[in-house]
């Protein structure tokens, strides 16, 4: 038999590996030992429940049915600036939440543009708070999300198979039934259960947009049983119910095969005889413009309103900027630390893997409360506010690491595995020699991700934080609490900046002479 | 002197059996057709695979389960013989060390090593700044300072052209006189055993014959040899 042959040790892997259970599953613990019977929900709490369920679907339909017309355009026209809004559709990814609400209500808010569009026709504002706004927030996310892989999917389609249609003659409906239709139903289920679980644990969206007994998610619901009435044992509840939501998601995607998230077929463009009448061009250039403009204007506003708030931003915001950066930095460095020994291990034992992607399905603010609830029993949890959130959100960001770090892991051992047994470079000098000088490209990718995931973060820390220890996106939340929305955009543009920098720093440190 | 006594590996529904001693110095070409188990033999002999029966000893001391890097062997794989992210001098200080910790003798001893090979003032270039043949030269460098008894090549020249592989299997036969080591090729080509080799195993489905001379193999072929040669 293949001899086999583990040059690194195990145990750093294993401890990183209980450490994310006890996180994902023994916070769920300590969760449910705190909570009340389920008798004890209300009718308000009940409507929490309808509502998340509700937005969610509604959000994940109209993201997947906007993203069809937009990938399917996207697909089939080349023009300049597609690569560009491409990439742009990989940022919402790491855009702050807080980033991206203001942005869409400088453009769609009481104030913003739209709404003065709207009046001037004489009709009716809308109204970005509760409902819409969230349904609003969640597409601006999720479209994105939505376009990329529905592309993917179109890319993935052979293009002799559309050369093979044009000589059969089919037009735009008969291509759309024999080769699109097969493609579609394959990937929007994954794409559409992605979505949806998303929708159900974003936090940072109900809590700005949400609220009242119309639009509140069950996590604004735990939130404000922590915060308005300090009751834990109705948090916990709660925490159970969205756990319940999360894990039937999380079941229904298991039934489909959920679409992963690759560079691959992007930048495909396949010739179309089907696409080429003026009907087609039109629809066409109707969807990539709205889409870039829904995506662009309201970063656009940022950059601009914030450019003007940036003057005046009260010195508190100083301070939370750096918090945030150590909040970061230490989130990434958790992040890597975490993701390589798991993926190190996972070389051997391929189930420390599945353990590292368990917090895909788990929602940060149920981790937050369960570890609210451990670090109460013994000291005052807001002194361990930023370490809590830099380690939540590290643990969040593994599934996405480890997903890039393994498949390099499994290349540089696949490529160089044998001669560096054969020369005993083993243990930590096969780590130092061998593997991280391969991995760097992976490592610096992950570490931008996992900084700019913690640097949005706006769940955790709203449990956690005291007034005057806010992170940045914390404080500009206050601001817009407090109606200051000039300092907020500005604050905004700060937090934004602070982290694409961030992003693009280590991305491109990785980079580096690869 | 390598012995191989009553080896057995299996792998689904093909077996590998060799019995046979090769004497310590000689130039062994290991020649077969594709799929017949020569580069499963080069991994049992290597450490990479552990046989199912057998016993496998160098100078009566019984290697059966060391690791690959505690025997005394150095080997030149198919490919990626050279980590891409390093010097040359790099890659070959591994073979010295495997922290890369050297002193300045043993520096010296890599640039030698280097010279050696015809590759001076080259010791700062990765793999993808040099020629295909002088990637070659890079790791044929490194078995160079590696001084171990035994030296495997698994058609580690496969994808140079005929000119340059002569040059290199010439070269491998130089470092193998100036270590006085054992050496065992891989090979498909002919010319390339008539240029190297003393011995010949000669493997055909799984069973591994015993080493003979390539002179009298060749008045006198076994039936398979015939086929392959094609005359």
């Amino acid at each position: 038999m293949a001899r086999r042959i583990f040059p690194i040790a195990l145990w750093p892997g294993l401890i990183a590996a209980a450490l994310v259970a006890a996180l994902s599953f023994g916070t769920l613990v300590a969760v449910a030992l705190r909570a009340e019977s389920f008798s004890a929900l209300s009718e308000f709490d009940w409507m929490a429940v309808r509502f998340t369920v509700a937005q969610a679907l509604l959000s994940a339909f109209l993201s997947v049915a906007f993203a069809i017309p937009a990938a399917r355009a996207l697909a089939r026209r080349s023009f300049p600036g597609r690569g560009v809004l491409i990439t742009l559709l990989g940022a919402p990814f790491i855009l702050p939440t807080i980033v991206a609400i203001l942005g869409l209500t400088a453009v769609f808010g009481q104030s913003g543009f739209v709404s003065k569009l709207l009046l001037w026709a004489g009709l009716e504002p809308i109204s970005i708070y509760g409902f819409h706004g969230v349904i609003l927030a969640h597409v601006f996310y999720n479209l994105p999300l939505a376009t990329r892989l529905l592309l993917q999917g179109w890319g993935a389609i052979p293009a002799e198979r559309f050369r093979l249609a044009s000589s059969l003659h089919f037009g735009p409906s008969e291509v759309f039934r024999h080769i699109e239709r097969p493609m579609l139903k394959e990937i929007i289920p994954g794409a559409f259960t992605v979505i949806f679980l998303i929708c159900t644990t974003s936090f940072a969206v109900a809590l700005t947009f949400g609220g009242g007994p119309k639009a509140t998610t069950v996590e604004l619901a735990i939130y404000e049983a922590f915060r308005y009435d300090f009751n834990l044992g109705k948090a916990s509840l709660l925490a159970l119910v969205q756990v319940v939501i999360c894990a039937l998601a999380v079941a229904a995607s298991l039934k489909f095969r959920v679409p992963q998230m690759g560079a691959g077929g992007l930048n495909r463009v396949v010739q179309r005889f089907d696409a080429m009448t003026l009907r087609t061009r039109v629809v066409d250039l109707f969807w990539i413009v709205a889409v870039s403009l829904f995506l662009l204007m309201p970063l656009l506003a940022i950059a601009l309103r914030g450019a003007a708030g940036m003057a005046d931003l009260p010195a508190s915001i100083w301070g939370a900027a750096l918090r945030s950066i150590a909040t970061a930095l230490g989130s990434a460095a958790l992040a890597i630390l975490l993701s390589l020994a798991l993926a190190l291990s996972a070389m051997r034992w391929r189930g420390l893997e599945i353990i590292g992607m368990s917090s895909i399905a788990a929602s940060p603010l149920v981790m937050g409360t369960g570890l609210y609830i451990v670090l109460f029993a013994l000291t005052d949890p807001a002194d361990w506010a930023l370490p809590i959130t830099a380690l939540v959100n590290a643990v969040m960001s593994m599934p996405f690491i480890l997903r890039a770090l393994g498949p390099a892991l499994a290349g540089a051992e696949r490529d160089y595995g044998r001669l560096a047994n054969s020369l005993g470079v083993t243990g930590l000098n096969r780590l130092r020699l061998i593997l991280l000088p391969r991995l760097r490209v992976a490592m610096g990718f992950s570490a931008g991700l996992a900084a700019a995931l913690s640097m949005g973060d706006l769940g955790v820390i709203a449990l956690f934080a005291r007034p005057e220890a806010a992170t940045l996106p914390l404080q500009i939340y206050r601001l817009m609490g407090s109606y200051r929305i000039d300092q907020a955009m500005g604050a905004a543009l700060l937090l934004l900046g602070l982290s694409l920098g961030l992003f693009y720093i280590f991305d491109r440190w990785g980079k580096h002479r690869a | 002197m390598l012995e191989l006594q009553s080896i057995r590996l299996t792998q689904g529904d093909f077996t590998l059996s060799a019995d046979c001693v090769i004497p310590a110095g000689a130039r062994v070409a290991v020649i077969g057709p594709s799929g017949a188990g020569k580069s499963t033999l080069l991994s049992v002999i290597g450490g990479f695979e552990t046989p199912d029966a057998g016993r496998m000893l160098w100078d009566g001391v019984d290697l059966t389960q060391a690791l690959p890097h505690e025997r005394p062997i150095a080997h030149l794989f198919q490919d990626n013989n050279l980590f891409a992210h390093m010097s040359a001098a790099e890659n070959v200080g591994l073979g010295i060390r495997p922290n890369l910790r050297l002193t300045e003798a043993e520096k010296a001893r890599v640039t030698d090593a280097l010279a050696a090979v015809g590759l001076s003032g080259l010791e700062g270039r990765r793999p993808a700044e040099l020629s295909g043949g002088q990637q070659s030269r890079v790791a044929l460098a490194r078995v160079l300072v590696q001084e171990k008894p035994i030296i495997l090549l698994d058609e580690p020249f496969s994808a140079l052209g005929p000119a340059m592989r002569g040059e290199m299997i010439g070269l491998a036969k130089e470092v193998s006189e100036r270590l006085g080591a054992t050496m065992l090729m891989v090979t498909h080509d002919i010319a390339d055993v008539d240029r190297f080799a003393d011995l010949v195993i000669w493997i055909e489905d799984g069973q591994c014959q015993p080493p003979r001379d390539w002179g009298e193999m060749k008045a006198n072929p076994p039936q398979g040899l015939k086929s392959y040669i094609g005359t």
